[in-house]
């Protein structure tokens, strides 16, 4: 009775089992001499149980079961076709894309004011992934303090605005423009490392970015951070109930309808979605240009790329520069949606992600980050209930991730040229 | 055009390179053999500024060279290829040329987002000429391949028509028929000399396929442990009593 199958079938049952233990959020005590499951009653353990049931007998017979399964119609339609030809497949690719940003444009004006604040914060992270992807997955300069330039995009607009009071459409520049001089300003240290030795310089960049907004208090407010952040108008229309600054009118009374606070939460998914947008197109045309070919051959080959006449230090200050004016973007866009800032938002832990989302997505692919971006934002938020395990389970879907599929969920596809044959 | 006098090259105590000096002429083809460890790729890298040379003068076209950094020496018009290939092999074929282009296109990034004319032209230009160096090296149905992924003698050629596509006047060959076998070399031997003859380029070689060198070089330069050992026409080497020895060892 005990051939492989069987051992194999009771393996995978028994980890089904513990697995259970710390996902469902189990918990043993004592309980004077008996020992208690808490946190679940009858019918979970009974699921449990039987989902173990389940595991065993398809691992018994798995072989029958795929083989069977195998016979069965192909239920993806597409399976079989030809590949459509080039210029088709681009041609439906923005069309495609194009469908999904009009949706996107009028999706929060049909769900509630929670999934909005979300999508905001989903669209955030796709921008800040968008931009370090030029620096790790074009240039192949792995930054680990990237949240650095984020974090001075959001204290740029909250400084400006608290001891000038400018607006949020005056500051998205000045901040995206502040955190491209600090990338340029990191950039020149860094030009001679690589690999191992950049990592922990932008690790150390980060953290000095860090320590100074918790520790400058007279300036940022150390660890209490900023707030009363100003939320963007619209052509000089504030979205509070009463307008705050002189000059300007408010938003529902100029129209003629009925306060609601879910008119700034909206106006700012629609803000943070055309910057996501408008970051995306920029970076997808940088790619096709000859700035965007010469960050791929520097992280191809710096070699055979400084003999071909390419200058190192003007094309990973150009990486980083550039990878940075976008996380200043997004920083301003999230200190306008928070309100309120502090050091707290810019730990490492924040790089990491971002990383993460460029890894997990496939380096250098746009649409394979915008997915991930999605994802890893999205699967937390989803999994609150399990809080606790949140960590556990983002570290072990890295992992299986990274064995399954190491060029990530959508990896680049080249750029497919014509050239017309020379006579 | 490129003139290299009594040139050093000093690792802390190990002298690799100890007074060797050379000319390239224009329209000319220009080898440099010796044995293994004879210090060839040292003075190439010395030359394309990979290397700050110890000692000596590099002049290219009459202008001191040897305290540039590598890409504007590159820039000048003096591009080489690697012992080892060194292609970006996660690009395409068109996408390497179109890098090793770089300075002929219209790098300002505006101009490239908003796709002026004169941005489209030089595109289009650029674009046209790696067509060109991809049908003149045999390499046009593939060119929406990754370079990586090419054969080796392939790649070979990749490298020279990248090189070729920035225009150079001198094109540097680090042991171009290392791993190829006899027909791919035959090739590379008449790719070579095609160079010279139709597009008017003056080749620095190094090699050690002596039928080739033979063959295809108007002078040779022989280095020996650093040493400049002797330098004429191909027949003068032949019959060179040093040379001789060096290779085949003293009777």
């Amino acid at each position: 009775m005990a051939t492989p199958q069987f051992k194999h079938a009771l393996f995978c049952a028994v980890i089904t089992l513990v697995i259970a233990y710390p996902i469902l959020g189990l918990d043993l005590t004592i309980n004077a001499a008996t020992i208690d499951l808490q946190g679940a009653d009858t019918s979970t353990v009974v699921a449990i149980v039987a989902a173990a049931f389940v595991v065993f007998f398809f691992q018994l017979y798995r072989d029958t079961v795929m083989a069977s399964l195998r016979k069965a119609p192909k239920l993806n339609p597409l399976s079989g076709r030809e590949p459509l030809p080039q210029a088709k497949r681009v041609k439906l690719e923005s069309w495609v894309l194009t469908g999904i940003v009009v949706l996107a444009l009028f999706w929060p004006f049909f769900v509630s004011r929670g999934s909005i604040d979300l999508a905001t914060l989903v669209l955030i992270y796709v921008m800040l992934a968008l931009g370090l992807n030029v620096v790790v997955g074009l240039a192949g300069l792995l930054d680990l303090g990237y949240v650095a330039f984020y974090a001075v995009g959001a204290y740029t607009f909250a400084l400006l605005s608290q001891y000038t009071g400018i607006s949020f459409w005056m500051s998205l520049p000045i901040g995206a423009l502040l955190a491209a001089l600090f990338g340029l300003v990191l950039g020149f240290p860094v030009l001679r490392l690589r690999g191992d030795y950049l990592a922990i310089v932008t690790l150390g960049f980060g953290e000095i970015i860090r320590i100074l907004l918790n520790n400058w208090t007279n300036l940022t407010g150390g660890p209490n951070g900023i707030g009363g952040i100003p939320d963007p108008t619209l052509f000089g229309m504030e979205f509070g109930r009463r307008v705050k600054e002189e000059g300007n009118t408010s938003f529902h009374e100029t129209l003629g309808i009925a306060y609601s606070s879910e008119h700034k939460v909206i106006f700012l998914y629609l803000i943070a979605l055309v910057l996501t947008v408008i970051t995306a197109l920029i970076i997808r045309r940088f790619m096709r240009m000859p700035v965007g070919r010469a960050w791929e051959a520097l992280r191809e080959d710096e070699i055979a790329a400084r003999s071909l006449g390419l200058s190192r230090t003007a094309v990973k200050l150009s990486a980083f520069t550039i990878g940075a004016f976008f996380a200043g973007f997004a920083g301003t866009v999230f200190a306008s949606k928070q309100g309120f800032i502090s050091p707290e938002s810019f730990v490492f832990l924040e790089s990491a992600i971002i990383l993460a989302i460029v890894v997990l997505g496939g380096m250098g692919s746009q649409i394979g980050v915008i997915l991930a971006a999605i994802a890893v934002t999205i699967l937390p938020e989803l999994a609150r209930e399990f809080a606790d395990y949140r960590m556990l389970v983002f570290g072990a879907a890295m992992v299986l991730m990274m064995v399954w599929r190491p060029q990530g969920l959508m990896p680049m596809r080249r750029i497919h040229i014509e050239l017309e044959k020379p006579e | 055009m490129l003139e290299v006098k009594n040139l050093s090259m000093r690792f802390g105590g190990l002298l690799a390179v100890d007074e060797v000096s050379l000319d390239v002429q224009e329209h000319e083809i220009v080898s440099i053999i010796g044995p293994n460890g004879a210090g060839k790729t040292t003075v190439f890298n010395c030359i394309s500024g990979f290397y700050k040379p110890t000692g000596g003068d590099i002049l290219f076209e009459k202008r001191q060279i040897q305290a540039k950094p590598d890409y504007k020496i590159s820039r000048l018009g003096m591009v080489r290829t690697f012992q080892h290939v060194r292609l970006f092999g996660n690009m395409t074929l068109v996408e390497n040329l179109l890098v090793a282009q770089h300075r002929h296109l219209n790098t300002n990034l505006l101009s490239g987002l908003l796709k002026t004319p004169d941005y489209r032209k030089r595109e289009q230009k650029s674009l046209d000429r790696a067509a060109y160096w991809l049908n003149r090296v045999g390499l046009l149905d593939l060119a929406n391949r990754e370079a990586g992924n090419l054969a080796y003698g392939q790649q070979r050629r990749l490298e020279i028509a990248r090189c070729m596509v920035t225009e150079p006047k001198l094109l540097m060959l680090d042991e171009p028929a290392a791993g190829l076998n006899p027909a791919e070399t035959r090739e590379l031997d008449q790719l070579i000399v095609s160079l010279k003859e139709d597009y008017n380029v003056s080749v620095l070689l190094i090699e050690h396929d002596m039928s080739l060198v033979m063959g295809i070089s108007d002078r040779i330069n022989v280095i020996s442990q650093g040493r400049p050992l002797a330098a004429g026409t191909p027949d003068e080497i032949r019959q060179n009593d040093d040379v001789i020895k060096a290779y085949l060892g003293e009777a």
